[in-house]
């Protein structure tokens, strides 16, 4: 949690966490496991009744933000929904309806009513099997025919993928990067839902079979203009991950040093030990510090400066000590850290995905490299 | 008083003020330069005199320790007007040896404790460039266990007289005075029976001696006390309460090593491996083929170098809004310790053989000696053990340390030797 919120976003913040611990306590999250599109419906537009879909929406077109500095205001929820691992397509919609916002033609920016209503899920489908989550990496082509274009490829790991009602595809034409925007029931598009290690979010694999679509489902224009889209959805979704692994972590210590307090060994409780303490100690520091990544990243993309290099920032760090910190937890507790049982590995599942997914902290490690010229 | 006041500032007068050192700095500090930069805190006469000079500079422009009052020769400005310094000052020689522990450590000291007479004294002879202070702290006997300490002074009617040893000043041979804590009750538990004193350092029955580092530089000092007669006009704070009047030396001391003190002026520079940009360089220049090996190095001294400069600003910010206790500087301490002795093995791994073995009047040996001696990033300005310590304790409340002295009269605890 950021320490610089303003009296709206703390207020903003304070009902995020309400909300979530009365409906979504982990009782509930570990029941909404077994649903198929991860939660109810219903529970998405009570969330969005909240604003946690208006924060990316322009104001002209019924959105609007708590602090002008939209993306902190969004990285308050994921960082309260890390602390909760709480469900819901809470990334992708927000991230696709910031370019929808921006690039998008009327028609498209029409979806957005659906969006702050809770109604209408959105979806990126960008990264493709065995691809690094670079915008070079996308091979999926956009062939030019009939005025339109004709979609063919395969995209992994999208997020809420069967639960869109629309998907963003990002496609190669031979004029560069390119961005679609398809209703989920299109001709020649397959849906199938993947298993993730992640038990509460969704993914889903989309197959493009030569799906036909008009130039009315261009979002923006191939070439720069999507190419910049691309690059800004990357940097949202990563800063996103970021807050939410933050969030999971510093919830993860805190309920582990109520742990070391309470547990006793040889007449002692855990939290006396200074071999454990310097290790809370340093728990305490990647905490800390995956928070002050989180934060700067945020602003980076908030005032507009060095976003692509705050951004690889801060996965690489939150990336790494944010799974480290939760191992370690596991360690603190002992046996009871490695069952099922145990709240721990719902929150470790989801950090991992989150390290995984849009750039390791190895890749976004040579991104830095790369910006300082070697 | 548990923090420093980092007054909220109008950012159009942040902005007006950056211009305005930028455009002073331009035309009356020397630049900085960048192939072979003048490194203030190596040890020489040549140096110790430039910094009293540049200090000078800086205090005729009104750019001296801003932070201080005015009364005593500073500027009563905040934080944020310090950092416009700092941030301006990174391309200029600044008056490094002033920073720490003179103004940033010292002087948050006299300002709370001292007397009237005490501040206006001494204080605006620091901001003049004329005195430097140092800690008469550490001794040998034992480095992180402070409230141990074994130099007696004794009371003899309006005088103290001093017998013993310390350790660990920096630069005693060059600087004015020193802020030393000794021992004048011996009846009472260790923390009960210290007092801290003001005490002129080129004084007779003082002697000291540099101590040769690992790379041979004599940054530190060891000084012996042989009948030393101080004034009692010299004691700051209480007599026998020199552990409170240690505890707050020991938070501006964190502070400073954290880059969390208002009162540093400038950013130090060390010789190898400063900046992200010159491990870059390096990796270029000789990293030779390893190139996937060097990027993930790279990547990842960035990411620490940033993300230190964020958490800095974090803790800032945390203890200014109550978030977190004011020990949180231990938080910036311990990242700082981790990443500059990781900075220095990479530095030395990227420079390769060069680094080992080197042609006569190259300098690549610097960064294998730096290797040979980074743990001093982790032991120097508290140890980042003491650090864990007092985040686990301090921070998350856990129980303290068993101590064996805490409640014995100090003549009754056991020592070592």
């Amino acid at each position: 949690m950021r320490f610089d919120l303003s009296d709206d976003q703390e207020f903003f913040r304070e009902t995020a966490r309400r909300f979530i611990e009365s409906e979504v306590p982990i009782s509930v999250v570990r029941e909404w496991h077994d649903l198929p599109d991860g939660c109810p419906p219903s529970w998405w537009q009570a969330a969005a009744e909240l604003g946690w879909t208006s924060l990316m929406v322009p104001e002209s077109l019924g959105g609007g933000s708590i602090s002008g500095r939209r993306v902190v205001d969004l990285t308050i929820v994921a960082d309260e929904m890390g602390r909760g691992v709480t469900p819901g397509p809470f990334m992708p919609t927000n991230v696709v309806a910031d370019t929808l916002g921006r690039s998008g033609s009327p028609d498209q920016q029409a979806l957005l009513e659906g969006v702050l209503a809770g109604e209408v899920v959105l979806g990126w489908a960008f990264c493709e099997p065995g691809g690094d989550w670079s915008a070079s990496h996308v091979a999926a082509e956009a062939a030019p025919a009939n005025g339109g274009y004709v979609l063919t490829g395969t995209k992994t790991a999208v997020e809420a993928g069967a639960q869109a009602h629309h998907l963003l595809v990002t496609a190669r034409t031979p004029d560069g990067l390119a961005q679609f925007l398809l209703p989920s029931k299109t001709d020649r598009m397959t849906i199938t839902p993947q298993e993730s290690l992640d038990l509460g979010r969704r993914f889903a694999e989309v197959r493009l079979d030569g799906v036909a679509v008009g130039p009315d489902a261009l979002v923006g224009e191939p070439g720069a203009v999507a190419e910049a889209d691309v690059e800004r959805q990357r940097q949202v979704m990563t800063v996103l991950q970021c807050a939410d692994s933050a969030g999971s972590a510093a919830r993860v210590l805190e309920f582990t040093v109520e742990y070391a307090f309470d547990r006793y060994s040889f007449g002692r409780p855990l939290a006396s030990y200074q071999a454990l303490k310097h290790r809370f100690a340093d728990m305490k520091l990647w905490s800390e510090a995956s928070q002050a990544a989180v934060d700067g990243a945020a602003d980076a993309l908030a005032d507009g400066a060095d976003e692509a290099r705050m951004v690889s920032v801060a996965k690489a760090y939150v990336g790494d000590y944010s799974v480290e910190l939760m191992h370690d937890c596991v360690q603190m507790h002992g046996g009871i850290g490695v069952t099922y049982e145990h709240d721990l590995h719902l929150y470790l599942r989801r950090a991992t995905v989150n390290r995984g997914l849009f750039g390791t902290p190895g890749d976004h490690r040579v991104c830095l490299s790369k910006m300082m010229g070697y | 008083m548990d923090d420093f006041v980092y007054a909220e500032t109008d950012p159009a007068e942040l902005a007006r003020y950056r211009e305005e050192v930028q455009t002073w700095m331009n035309e009356n500090m020397p630049r900085r330069d960048p192939v072979n930069p003048w490194h203030p805190t190596q040890d020489d006469d040549e140096r110790s005199s430039r910094n009293r000079e540049l200090q000078r500079r800086l205090y005729d422009g009104g750019y001296a320790a801003v932070c201080y009052p005015k009364e005593y020769g500073g500027q009563s400005l905040t934080a944020a007007h310090q950092k416009i310094i700092d941030d301006v000052s990174m391309d200029f020689d600044m008056p490094i040896l002033f920073s720490v522990p003179t103004l940033s450590i010292c002087g948050p000291v006299i300002l709370e404790f001292g007397t009237e007479e005490q501040k206006q004294r001494y204080i605006p002879a620091w901001i003049r460039g004329d005195e430097l202070w140092v800690q008469f702290i550490s001794e040998p006997s034992g480095g992180s266990d402070m409230a141990g300490a074994l130099t007696r002074a004794d009371r003899d009617g309006d005088e103290f007289i001093i017998n013993g040893s310390k350790i660990w000043s920096t630069f005693a041979q060059r600087s004015d005075y020193a802020l030393m804590l000794a021992r004048t009750n011996w009846e009472v538990p260790k923390h009960r029976g210290l007092t801290m004193f003001i005490v002129p350092i080129h004084h007779p029955g003082i002697e000291i001696h540099p101590i040769q580092m690992v790379d041979r530089t004599e940054e530190f000092c060891q000084e012996f006390f042989n009948d030393v007669v101080i004034p009692a006009e010299n004691v700051v704070g209480e007599v026998n309460d020199g552990w409170t009047v240690a505890s707050r030396l020991l938070f501006h001391e964190r502070a400073a090593v954290g880059n969390a003190s208002p009162y540093t002026q400038g950013r130090h520079r060390n010789r190898t491996a400063d900046g992200v940009e010159d491990l870059a360089a390096i990796a270029r220049d000789h990293g030779g083929a390893d190139v996937g090996r060097h990027r993930q190095r790279l990547g990842h001294m960035e990411t620490l170098s940033r993300v230190e400069d964020l958490l800095s600003a974090r803790v800032v910010k945390g203890i200014e809004g109550g978030f977190l206790p004011a020990p949180a500087g231990s938080l910036v301490r311990l990242f700082h310790g981790l990443s500059r002795t990781e900075r220095q093995t990479v530095a030395m791994e990227m420079q390769g053989d060069r680094a080992l073995v080197w042609n006569q009047g190259e300098d690549t040996g610097a960064f294998g000696t730096e290797y040979v001696q980074r743990q001093q990033s982790c032991i120097g300005g508290g140890t980042t053990e003491m650090a864990r310590n007092i985040i686990s304790e301090r921070i998350l409340g856990m129980p303290r340390e068993p101590a064996a002295d805490r409640d014995l009269p100090f003549n009754q605890v056991p020592r070592s030797g």
